[in-house]
């Protein structure tokens, strides 16, 4: 599903060169539950941005359901992240003043997809992420933050994609709201999906059934999650 | 997908209904203070042109010389050069001629009814009334053969109705004492506005001969008005009738005249001057006024991208393409523009009609204002909204959504 090939990337700052990524291979298969994990600096955001077709990498390749998506202009990278990435940010990024529905419905903007469709497949994603049903014509500013996690994940679930990234989905919640969204991601993963997740928090890491550590640029650890639950 | 459109744009702006509104004020202002200011302008322009109009078009006029012969001179318009025969001379040697009124106007106590007055009072011909623009409201001016014959009638002016037989009553027929004689009035003038010591509507109009015949008691006149045909003619026709007057005067040296001429064009080319400054200031009032209405909008679209360069950013994330992007924010500040444009303009026009209304004058709104507030206002709030919306689109979505 997933497979990364010498994943090199460097970030020129005036004269100074960054290499942030120094050659990072490995493949995730379909249905896995990985987290990245390492501390800050440690590359493991700029591998995010690559996987997740924001940014491209400087070599190396990397293939997304079989395209390889290094080679992709800024137009087919917008297309690639519509269909087949799902984003979960740590800072949720919903449109403030906009309901609940029309934030999960962004993502089918502009495209073919009828207004009724939109909808239908808004409610069903937003009941799918465990989201209370009178909530749903709220503005997405009076919600708790949780349940801000909430529908930025049923917005990430609304064009079925092949990946789910989720970047720091808890760095903004408190301890127990954390273990509830968690348990939700897990929920997803038993229904089938791929999820990426990306902390730096190990036990939030530990919720994955793999766990790959990053530290300066490589990959120092590569192991299954024995204690998965 | 244009419906995807136009609920985005609809959705943002009525989503910061705050921010819209200041956006839509400051295009509003812009707009509604140009028109409003050059409608003035223009308007305070024909006023003027339409008072200098109202002495009568096209004038040359000419009066006595100064009385010499002593060595104490009376000042000009004293001595007693001007005849009916120069009249009828110029009438009918110079050509281009549209009329000639001679004149013989003095002050005189007026009776009527018990009540007097002191006024002008103007013996004249037909032509005085094309000459000088005057109008007739009821009644007829004096004729031909009024003249001719000498009859005692008189023309008033609405002044002069209103202080010898009352506001707006009818004088026609009634009969008004002028230096003990009488005089039948036959007609009113219009009112033609204006103050002082020669104003038009408070004067008496009577046929020349009559003026001569009981009232002066000589064969001189006090001023010669002409009308040129044109504009273009007067130089050509004030030469004349100067050649004319200093060959039938027997004068060779035109330094010693005996008459001096006033052209209506020496006053045109003031008035010109004047409304032309005032043209100027009141345009460099609106060009500023655009000016700072422009700085305005520009502020407020780059503000707005600014503050929406995370929501760019995510949008672009979640795989919307830059063009729709780029679309929805052409959109928005088309839309924005065009909503202020429009309110600017009838609020424009309407300060216009009000100022008309409460200030004596015609504000008049031109195209050319309308269009170049409008352009240069929707012209800015396009540019600037759309530019940086265009350059936040093209940020890599990682950049755009870390913006703060």
């Amino acid at each position: 599903m997933i497979e990364c090939k010498n994943l090199v990337k460097t970030y020129k700052n005036g004269d100074v060169e960054t290499t942030a990524l120094k050659g990072v291979s490995f493949k995730i298969e379909k249905g896995e539950f990985v987290s990245i994990i390492g501390p800050s600096g440690s590359g493991k955001s700029t591998l995010m941005h690559i996987l997740g077709a924001l940014d491209s990498p400087t070599s190396g390749e990397y293939f997304l359901d079989g395209r390889e998506v290094s080679k992709l202009n800024d137009d087919e990278l917008s297309e690639m992240r519509k269909n087949k990435i799902g984003f979960v940010f740590q800072a949720f990024n919903l449109l403030p003043r906009a309901t609940v529905l029309r934030n999960v419905m962004l993502p089918l903007l502009f495209t073919s997809t009828s207004p009724k469709e939109r909808e239908a497949r808004a409610r069903e994603a937003l009941k799918y992420a465990g989201m209370d049903e009178n909530k749903f014509y709220n503005l997405s500013n009076q919600l708790s933050g949780g349940q801000m996690q909430r529908v930025a994940i049923a917005r990430a679930l609304i064009n079925e994609p092949a990946i789910i990234l989720a970047d720091e989905p808890t760095g903004n919640l408190d301890t127990k709201t954390s273990h509830v969204v968690m348990e939700a991601f897990q929920e997803l993963h038993k229904k089938g999906h791929t999820i990426i997740l990306i902390t730096h928090e190990p036990e939030i890491a530990a919720y994955a059934e793999r766990v790959i550590s990053v530290r300066d640029g490589v990959i120092e650890k590569d192991e299954k999650n024995k204690q998965s639950l | 997908m244009i419906r995807d459109l136009f609920k985005e744009t609809m959705w943002s702006l009525t989503g910061n209904k705050v921010r819209s509104g200041l956006t839509i004020l400051g295009i509003v202002i812009g707009i509604a203070s140009v028109i409003t200011m050059v409608a003035i302008g223009q308007g305070a322009q024909n006023s003027i042109n339409n008072s200098i109009q109202a002495i009568g078009s096209n004038l040359i006029i000419i009066t006595p010389g100064a009385q010499r012969g002593t060595a104490v001179s009376a000042g000009r318009g004293s001595s007693q050069t001007l005849t009916i025969d120069d009249a009828n001379a110029i009438k009918s040697q110079v050509p281009s001629i549209k009329g000639v009124a001679p004149e013989d106007s003095r002050r005189y106590q007026i009776i009527a009814k018990g009540t007097n007055t002191n006024t002008q009072v103007i013996g004249t011909v037909p032509d005085y009334a094309t000459v000088r623009n005057v109008t007739i409201d009821s009644g007829t001016f004096i004729t031909g053969q009024q003249v001719s014959g000498s009859s005692r009638v008189a023309v008033l002016g609405p002044s002069a109705r209103d202080d010898l037989f009352g506001t707006g009553a009818d004088p026609i027929g009634q009969s008004i004492r002028i230096k003990g004689v009488n005089f039948t009035v036959i007609g009113v003038t219009v009112s033609k506005g204006g103050t002082g010591f020669n104003n038009p509507d408070d004067s008496i109009y009577v046929p020349l001969s009559a003026a001569q015949h009981y009232l002066s008691g000589d064969t001189f006149v006090t001023t010669i008005s002409v009308a040129a045909q044109d504009q273009n003619s007067m130089t050509a026709v004030q030469q004349q009738v100067t050649d004319l007057l200093l060959q039938r005067h027997k004068i060779s040296d035109p330094t010693q005249a005996d008459f001096s001429i006033m052209n209506q064009s020496d006053i045109i080319a003031t008035a010109s001057s004047i409304t032309g400054t005032f043209t100027m200031l009141l345009s460099s009032i609106a060009g500023i006024s655009l000016l700072v209405g422009g700085i305005g909008i520009m502020n407020m679209m780059l503000t707005t991208v600014t503050e929406r360069t995370r929501e760019i950013g995510l949008r672009k994330a979640v795989g919307i393409k830059k063009i729709c992007i780029n679309l929805q924010f052409l959109a928005e500040a088309v839309l924005l523009t065009f909503f202020g444009g429009a309110i600017g303009v009838v609020l424009g026009w309407g300060a216009s009609l009000l100022v008309s209304h409460f200030i004596n004058l015609t504000a008049q709104v031109s195209l050319s204002a309308v269009l170049l507030a409008f352009g240069v206002s929707a012209g800015v709030g396009i540019i600037f909204g759309f530019y940086p919306a265009r350059r936040a689109a093209a940020l890599s979505p990682i950049e755009a959504l870390r913006y703060e």
